[in-house]
């Protein structure tokens, strides 16, 4: 099995990964959840089966590592728990609401309406990437904008 | 596009966090033991050259016109595909390159992995290795060391397949007589180096 360098893959893939995690976890705590997934793929690397989607693979890391994050968040509400939120205006000053929303939404359309709109991938691999049909992929962006809508009163 | 999917494009430019965040990543990597191979550039009077290390030691040193991209897939492939940009690990080296090339060192305290050279050529270069700086050899004296005293053909074959020249020094070996015989980064980079070293078969 011919993998590439894993510089080749860092280099490729750091902007869509880094814009994933900004989107979903908050611009403050994108960089530790960047490192993990990155680490994470690091060591998993040499027992790849397949390298015909690196970035898929990483997408789906850096998800895991989101949602892991959320995870631990609403175990241990910190006092800094706002700080995501807080930070937010720094990526994007005129929408934290619509990025607060966006965390709250359930795991797989936050993920869906992130690959689609963040990371500008087509249906058929945000499909591959959730592990479900094409059509289930349009379903949970299209109930993602659905509750988006709601909640930001657009 | 209605606006809040506009606005769900996040259209903040990204680009240079990502890229300070990567390299805090390669840093870790390399500090941590996760990666295999390190890599790092060092400026010289030749240009850039590039210098890759496992834990071990020193796997490679490249001249500026060895494309990088191949050295990469190169070093994937027989070492490790676990490849990063870490300076970190090599800073000793590329302090102590800096220092030859201002004419401040004359031997190098880095060690060598050798998984990249076999058999015939390993001999070669240990033997070279030993040569001393300001001093040189000729391929029938390394020949001769590595207990082949008729294939000085096959020394000038293994020098010029030497992956860690400089610091393996194969431009410390000449033909007997005085020619300058071949060289991997071309023979003016030979002519250069043992000028520096004040050695020159002249």
């Amino acid at each position: 099995m011919r993998l590439p360098p894993f510089q080749d893959l860092l280099d490729r893939n750091r902007e869509a990964v880094y814009r994933f995690l900004v989107a979903a976890v908050g611009h403050q705590e994108a960089d530790d959840c960047f490192q993990e997934t990155f680490l994470a793929a690091l060591r998993a690397y040499p027992r790849l089966e397949r390298a015909d989607n690196l970035r898929g693979w990483l997408l789906t890391i850096a998800r895991n590592k989101a949602l892991d994050h959320h995870r631990r968040q609403a175990q241990h509400p910190v006092p800094t728990d706002r700080m995501p939120e807080a930070a937010a205006p720094a990526v994007d000053p005129d929408h934290t609401e619509v990025w607060s929303a966006v965390r709250r939404l359930p795991a797989k359309q936050m993920s869906a309406v992130i690959y689609r709109f963040v990371n500008d991938l087509p249906y058929r691999d945000i499909a591959r990437l959730l592990d479900c049909s094409e059509e289930a992929a349009r379903r949970n962006v299209h109930e993602a904008l659905k509750k988006l809508r709601g909640a930001t009163h657009e | 596009m209605s606006e809040l999917e506009l606005t769900l494009k996040l259209r903040g430019d990204l680009s240079r966090e990502a890229a300070s965040a990567a390299v805090r990543f390669a840093e870790t990597a390399a500090e941590t033991g996760a990666l295999d191979v390190a890599y790092a550039t060092v400026d010289s009077p030749f240009g850039p050259l590039l210098v890759a290390a496992s834990a071990r030691g020193l796997l490679r040193l490249a001249y500026p016109d060895e494309p990088v991209a191949a050295l990469m897939e190169e070093l994937a492939e027989q070492v490790s595909p676990r490849i990063l940009q870490a300076p970190g690990r090599l800073d000793p080296l590329r302090r102590q390159l800096d220092e030859y090339f201002a004419g401040s060192r004359r031997r190098f305290e880095f060690p060598i992995d050798w998984r990249l050279v076999h058999g015939f050529g390993r001999d070669v270069l240990r033997v070279t290795a030993h040569i001393p700086y300001g001093k040189v050899s000729t391929y029938g004296d390394v020949a001769l060391r590595t207990g082949r005293p008729k294939a000085s053909r096959a020394v000038g074959n293994a020098l010029g397949a030497n992956p860690m020249p400089i610091v393996i020094p194969c431009h410390r070996v000449v033909r007997t007589g005085g020619g300058l015989g071949g060289y991997t980064g071309g023979l003016q980079r030979k002519e250069r180096l043992l000028q520096l070293e004040g050695g020159a078969p002249r």
